[in-house]
């Protein structure tokens, strides 16, 4: 996977997950461009579309979009279960997840993407352990009492 | 604010950030947003500049939210080293995401945090170590990576699985940076194959196939492991219900395709390995349950990889069917994919692709854009001589309601299919004009003189042609190619248009004023280009040797255009008149009807690829489109069948026009009408060559022409006739010349002599003879009549006309 985006019906931009070197200008002029034809596209349309010279995979899941772009020998149908597995985890870990969450917690979508997924590959296969190793290491955060409005277990 | 029941996960709020996050969406208009953003961003360099007060995470957070909404946020990534270096956890967290996030390898501070990736890699905590893996395989530099290269071996090798399946992708982000280093970890990733873990199994087979992709000597060094790789894979396959990895039904689909994927690069091109998984293969592919996209992922994948392999025909036929199937399939994303990889076979496996041929045209007619292309362009692959007709039907369909970004490939797609197939003129010369007036703005530029030379060609159908293409006139102008040729035609053929006794259309009375009319009304249209107009007046000039009453009329146009504004047509029009004037006794002869225009071959060379590469003239090799049938048995004791000499052959240059198709007997440019006036120097009249008999048998005969070119050149046209009472088909011609002689084939008009002479064969032979050799030929003439095969071999020693 060279990139992962997660955009809202109306563009704005929720999570973007680089794994090629790209300078700031780069990112944003693809990322305009990419949701400008993502969002372009109706609603009982392919899941699929080439652009540029790479293939890319989007589903919508509420009010957001994920949206990954692969390499020509990636296969399309398991990058669908790759963001299904990926929503999945989000919707676990904080209980019916919506666009709200992704936005105030934005780094725990970061976090848990980077349990799943490795230089834009699958680390681990089974659902279960992610959760748990992101349990594990939110354990390690060291709380601040001042902020404190939940238990810590 | 958001009440979530917490159960199990220990999710602490950063509340400063979201404090931030509700204060800048809260700003009503763009302006606000600013100016909050602004705000926050000045407090968080004033916490950067403050001493450690444990509120570094959060401000980091804040700046990295900052940045996602697109504001510039390069004041933190000094920050972001330091957090890196710090020892609490959630700093570190923080500090490596910022790090991800704003320092790309082409940052001069994403150096600065090698040392802390390094130390962290050997972290007590696995949770630290993670951080520094996921961190250098995201954004790691060449240089980065071949600083910790060892450490990442260090711990493919030996730590615990949650670390090892880390590594591993880490590694294969360093292979892609430094190739060489794949050669560090070949040893570990072999080893890692044995382990149970799926995670760190996963990691193992793409990082070996990243390996195998990248070096052909891992290539055949991991082609060992393919027995433990289907081995693996049955286990997934026919294990039972495993909870941890199952979705729906199938056992952890994302190892699957990893796996099939690997087998796929361990088995192309190879026998052994290929044989090793063909059981496995056709395991999966029967097994797996494709009722849901996951189990229709491990199938595609499989696919994929029968296709590429050496596999057995049965598992060949097993794998396209399956693309039938999923052609059916309701969802469309399952249809895209089907179509994508029949694409790819379609050249190899035609006939088992042209099985699902109505379904795939079914697919023009679908919604969305992409599946419409990929149908569009199975469709074109999939056009045969037996098919034409119904298939031109649909893509014409197809063109009037297409999207505009796919017309201009699906009108040159039918060009190409109708040039190949077409079962006769007519046919031809309508499918060219239904293009042209649906969708005459994207066509080529070649095609408006393709089209003059067919329809020159086909002189039976002059009458209808240019009916037809009046009519189309009076309709529309705004079609420039289409209004090209038909001016081109009204020029030449007007006597037949007025004549009116055309019996393939409706009778229509057309009198010289209506096509005068009809040309002013192109010439003086805004719609018109300088070369449409071009093209009207030339045709305007042309009728004045073609009508009878308004030749006056035509005088009067061309003297006003002597004064037009354009350059081009006002020279033109200047020549017309002293044509008129001055040289009005040789205008009879300027501006009669056209000769038939040589063809130089295919219309497939115009180096125009239609999806089939058009494939270099190589000294062993011959140009696809030229049929250049040589017996296989050479016979010994004949010298002159020295038949690879003909590989010396040069491919035809094609004389004054560069690379158009059209060669003018007399060697002009063909712009129908620019040139024309040239033709005043060049006319002599040569003398009909004559043809000689040179076998004849049973009614079949065949006759050579022959034409001097040049000095050495040479053009030999043979025809075959069958004037028995029996059809003669497999009509075909091989010929033979002496060594130092060059032949050339172009390819025959067809292979069937129908019976009583309705039609002929032709078949012209290019010789080159440079050494002035005593020029022989040996034509073996081959068919088949009354259900058995006649060979014979004749030998020409004299060519008349030389």
């Amino acid at each position: 996977m060279q990139f992962m985006l997660l955009f809202s019906r109306q563009g704005k931009l929720r999570l973007q997950k680089w794994y090629v070197p790209l300078c700031d200008k780069e990112k944003k002029k693809i990322t305009r461009e990419l949701l400008q034809t993502v969002l372009a596209r109706k609603p009982k349309m392919c899941s699929f579309l080439e652009w540029r010279d790479l293939k890319v995979v989007y589903k919508r899941y509420a009010s957001l979009y994920f949206c990954c772009a692969i390499e020509n020998q990636d296969n399309e149908l398991i990058t669908l279960e790759i963001i299904h597995r990926y929503v999945e985890l989000l919707d676990k870990y904080f209980g019916s997840v919506c666009e709200l969450d992704i936005i105030f917690n934005f780094e725990k979508a970061y976090f848990i993407l980077d349990e799943f997924l490795l230089g834009g590959e699958a680390q681990e296969t089974s659902k279960k352990n992610v959760l748990k190793a992101i349990e594990q290491a939110d354990l390690l955060q060291e709380p601040r009492h001042e902020y404190f409005n939940v238990p810590v277990y | 604010m958001l009440q979530h029941s917490y159960t199990h996960t220990a999710m602490s709020p950063s509340v400063p950030l979201q404090e931030m996050i509700r204060a800048i969406r809260s700003a009503r208009t763009q302006c606000e947003e600013r100016g909050v953003i602004q705000r926050e961003c000045a407090a968080i360099r004033a916490q950067f500049r403050q001493a450690d007060n444990g509120g570094r995470s959060h401000n980091l957070a804040k700046l990295l939210y900052v940045h996602m909404l697109g504001y510039p946020a390069h004041f933190g990534q000094m920050e972001c080293v330091r957090m890196i270096a710090s020892s609490r956890y959630s700093e570190k967290r923080v500090g490596y995401l910022g790090a991800m996030m704003l320092l790309d390898e082409k940052q001069d501070a994403s150096l600065l945090i090698t040392n802390s990736i390094k130390n962290d890699l050997s972290h007590s905590n696995q949770y630290v170590q993670s951080l520094a893996l996921c961190t250098l395989a995201c954004m790691g530099s060449a240089e980065m990576c071949r600083d910790l290269a060892p450490e990442i071996d260090r711990l493919l090798r030996a730590s615990n699985s949650y670390i090892k399946k880390k590594a591993a992708l880490c590694a294969v982000h360093i292979v892609r940076k430094v190739h060489e280093l794949g050669e560090l970890f070949a040893p570990a990733a072999r080893s890692l194959l044995s382990e149970k873990n799926h995670g760190v199994l996963h990691g193992a087979v793409v990082l070996i196939t990243e390996l195998c992709e990248r070096s052909s000597e891992s290539l055949e060094r991991f082609r060992k492991t393919v027995p433990d790789l289907v081995q693996i894979m049955k286990g997934l396959v026919i294990s039972g219900y495993s909870p941890e990895h199952d979705v729906a039904g199938i056992s952890d689909p994302f190892l699957q395709v990893r796996l099939l994927r690997l087998l796929r690069i361990l088995g192309r091109n190879n026998e052994t390995a290929s044989d090793a998984m063909n059981d496995l293969l056709a395991q999966v592919a029967t097994n797996t349950d494709s009722t849901k996209t996951v189990g229709n992922a491990v199938l595609y994948e499989t696919v994929l990889t029968v296709l590429d392999i050496k596999s057995e025909s049965g598992l060949r036929v097993l794998a396209v069917n399956i693309l039938g199937r999923f052609l059916l399939n309701n969802d469309r994303n399952i249809r895209y994919i089907a179509m994508t990889s029949l694409q790819k076979i379609v050249g190899t496996d035609h006939n088992a692709v042209q099985r699902h041929r109505g379904t795939i045209v079914d697919c023009l007619k679908d919604q969305d854009a992409s599946v419409k292309r990929r149908a569009l362009d199975l469709s074109l692959a999939l056009v045969s001589a037996s098919n034409i007709r119904s298939m031109m039907k649909e893509l014409l369909l197809f063109l009037s309601s297409c999207p505009p970004e796919l017309r201009s490939q699906a009108a040159n797609g039918i060009f190409t299919a109708a040039e190949r197939y077409a079962p006769s003129k007519r046919w031809h010369i309508d499918t060219i004009l239904h293009v042209l007036i649906t969708a005459g703005g994207d066509v080529r530029d070649e095609t408006v003189p393709n089209l003059i030379q067919l329809i020159t060609n086909t002189s039976e159908l002059h009458c209808y042609t240019v009916h037809k293409l009046y009519r189309a006139l009076l309709s529309d102008i705004s079609q420039q190619s289409l209004v090209q040729v038909a001016c081109w035609c009204i020029g030449e053929y007007g006597d037949l248009l007025l004549r009116g006794d055309c019996q393939e259309v409706e009778p229509m009375q057309v009198c010289e004023d209506d096509v005068l009319d009809a040309l002013e009304t192109v010439l003086q249209s805004h719609m018109s280009s300088t070369a449409t107009r071009g093209f009207a007046l030339t045709a305007t000039m042309k009728l004045s040797t073609r009508i009878t009453d308004n030749v006056d009329r035509i005088r009067s146009i061309v003297s006003i255009y002597g004064s037009c504004i354009d350059l081009e047509l006002q020279q033109r029009a200047v020549e017309y008149n002293a044509l008129f004037k001055k040289y009005d006794h040789m205008r009879a002869a300027v501006l009669e009807r056209m000769p038939v225009i040589e063809r130089n071959s295919s219309g497939l060379i115009n180096g125009d690829p239609t999806g089939e590469p058009v494939k270099e003239v190589q000294p062993s090799k011959v140009k696809t489109e030229v049929s250049l049938p040589l017996p296989q048995a050479a016979d010994q004791t004949c010298d002159l069948l020295d038949l690879l000499s003909s590989s010396e052959q040069q491919p035809q240059s094609p004389p004054a026009a560069g690379s158009s198709i059209l060669t003018q007997p007399l060697g002009t440019d063909c712009s129908a009408g620019r040139d024309l006036l040239d033709l005043l120097g060049g006319l002599e009249p040569t003398p009909p060559p004559t043809a000689v008999t040179v076998y004849e048998k049973d009614g079949v005969t065949l006759t050579i022409v022959c034409e001097k070119q040049s000095d050495s050149a040479m053009t030999v046209t043979l025809t075959g006739f069958n004037s028995s009472d029996c059809d003669v088909s497999s009509f075909t011609l091989q010929a033979a010349v002496p060594k130092s002689v060059q032949l050339h084939m172009k390819a025959p008009s067809g292979d069937s002599l129908p019976a009583g002479g309705a039609a002929k064969v032709t078949q012209v032979v290019l010789l080159n003879n440079p050494n002035k050799v005593n020029l022989k030929m040996r034509i073996r003439v081959s068919y088949s009549c009354r259900g058995s095969t006649v060979q014979e071999t004749v030998q020409v020693d004299s060519f008349p006309g030389l």
